[in-house]
């Protein structure tokens, strides 16, 4: 029974780590960045949230929607402003400058709201009891595993069936011959970044709920976490970094429980490197080489 | 009627100037060919034609409209398609998916014709449609390459270097389609290392050296010329 509820925790906690590795992926995937700024957007999300239900004191459902809204228009701007002037920039000077825009965010935060942690209201509250009170799972743990999956199916179907989807597939490729087709390359990472940060608002929810405190530097150890969950998983891909980050998820959960609790993030760490050792690409990764 | 007119362009690499002082047109209804060796210029002609590169002077007129500042992805739309050098099919999707790419700008009820002309012209990708670009021969993806451009209905269609890398039936086979598409109605801007086929389906050539066109006739003219058979038809 311990086992399983260990178990679920992993799985909610990874769920979490998917979603913001989504968002880390299709940024890789299709601007050929690493959009590092990207767990600071979960922050914001997180503060959104909190300021709706706590200050305004309006409902949670308006609390996710608005987080959602603020998160992707700063994605887009962020893109706009930051990255978009760099597109033929070495891409180390878009990684410099999106280390930049995440120290922006957090001090921006900091700013507005202080360094002192809050304390969050979670959104979902509750716990359901299994087996006789043996198991007790909380209400956010399943909620978070289920949304997880919704987003990661609407997604997987989004780029395969629909044509902005596909757009950005063939951008993810090549971004030259996207352009000889008629795609507006420039719109479409616009879209990939109102996604991953639309999502990102949500982890941002989630997170939070799971672990209640607040502080302008929330989304950075989540945000490295998922990151190695979309390297893990492949980059680029999306099934990978749901399985990269379900994977970390559980591997973490399992090393505090049974290894060590300060050990845990080296492991999860370890592992890593592990599975790069033996598969570069990550598992779900792939490679195809052109025939000439 | 001058379908494609370029009038003075001038490209750089940084510092290097690619292509210098370039003029010439495509008629409709004409198959025109620029001819020259390796880095003369023929590519970067191409894309600054689809507005990939920028030519720093002149203007470049495709159907009355200076398209010279116009982006690249606004271009497919207006008629004019790419087919470029190296293929640049998308291999990690599926075949069809490849083509769904190259009528993206087209208009929807023409899709169904359009997918059945180009399975017409290339039985080939019928038989794959479902399978992954990556996993086709070169052949094949030269094939997929030319039938992505024509899902977009070009009214000018530019080929780069569609022979390279293929077996000579192979080669054979992309030609007699070129001058199909042709015979339908399709205007051809084509660009060509080999000098002998390209010439042979051609109305009119361009010859390129070193960024320049220093030669301009007839396919037949140039397939005659002294200067030509020495430098690009072995003699």
């Amino acid at each position: 029974m311990e086992f399983l509820s260990y178990l679920i925790s992993g799985l909610s906690l990874g769920s979490v780590y998917a979603l913001i590795a989504l968002g880390y992926t299709m940024v890789y995937g299709i601007a050929k960045m690493l959009n590092f700024a990207h767990g600071d957007v979960i922050m914001i999300g997180g503060y959104v949230s909190f300021i709706v239900m706590n200050s305004l004191h309006l409902p949670s459902w308006l609390a996710v929607i608005l987080a959602i809204i603020v998160c992707t228009v700063l994605g887009v701007v962020i893109e706009g402003l930051a990255y978009k002037p760099l597109r033929e920039a070495t891409s180390l000077a878009v990684l410099i400058t999106a280390i930049g825009v995440s120290y922006f965010l957090q001090n921006s935060a900091q700013l507005i709201w202080g360094a002192n942690p809050v304390s969050y209201t979670p959104v979902i509250s509750g716990t359901l009891t299994f087996a006789g009170g043996a198991l007790k799972v909380s209400v956010s743990s399943i909620v978070t595993v289920l949304v997880c999956v919704a987003i990661m199916i609407a997604l997987q179907t989004f780029v395969n069936k629909s044509k902005m989807g596909k757009a950005m597939r063939a951008c993810s490729e090549d971004k030259g011959a996207a352009q000889l087709m008629g795609i507006n390359v420039n719109q479409t990472i616009s879209v990939t970044f109102a996604i991953g940060s639309a999502l990102a608002a949500v982890a941002g929810v989630l997170l939070c709920s799971a672990y209640p405190t607040l502080m302008p530097t929330t989304g950075s150890m989540p945000g490295i976490k998922a990151f190695t969950a979309a390297v893990f998983g492949g980059i680029g891909s999306i099934p990978g970094a749901f399985i990269g980050g379900l994977l970390l998820g559980i591997i973490e959960s399992m090393a505090k429980a049974y290894i060590s609790t300060q050990l845990a993030n080296s492991i999860v760490f370890a592992v890593l490197i592990i599975v790069l050792l033996v598969r570069p690409v990550g598992i779900m990764g792939k490679k195809i080489s052109e025939k000439v | 009627m001058s379908m494609l007119k370029v009038d003075d362009m001038n490209v750089y690499y940084g510092n290097i100037h690619a292509v210098k002082d370039i003029s010439f047109e495509v008629n409709q209804g004409e198959i025109v060919t620029l001819i020259g060796s390796n880095g003369a210029g023929k590519s970067t002609t191409l894309h600054t034609v689809s507005g990939l590169l920028r030519s720093k002077t002149g203007s470049i007129t495709f159907m009355d409209a200076d398209i010279s500042s116009i982006p690249a992805y606004k271009l497919v739309g207006m008629g004019l398609a790419h087919c470029p050098e190296g293929r640049r099919i998308f291999l990690q999707m599926s075949v069809e998916e490849n083509l769904d790419m190259g009528a993206f700008t087209a208009p929807k009820n023409t899709y169904d014709e359009s997918l059945e002309r180009v399975y017409a012209h290339f039985p080939r990708l019928k038989e794959r449609r479902k399978q992954i670009a990556g996993t086709l021969s070169g052949g094949e993806q030269q094939m997929l390459a030319m039938g992505r451009a024509m899902m977009s209905l070009p009214k000018l269609l530019m080929l780069d270097e569609p022979s390279m890398g293929l077996a000579p039936i192979m080669v054979d086979e992309i030609f007699t389609i070129i001058r199909d598409l042709h015979k339908e109605g399709t205007t051809i801007l084509l660009v060509e290392q080999n000098a002998q086929m390209a010439l042979s389906v051609a109305d009119r050539a361009y010859v390129l050296e070193s960024g320049r066109i220093t030669l301009t006739g007839t396919g037949e003219e140039l397939i005659k010329s002294e200067q030509v058979r020495k430098a690009y038809l072995g003699g």
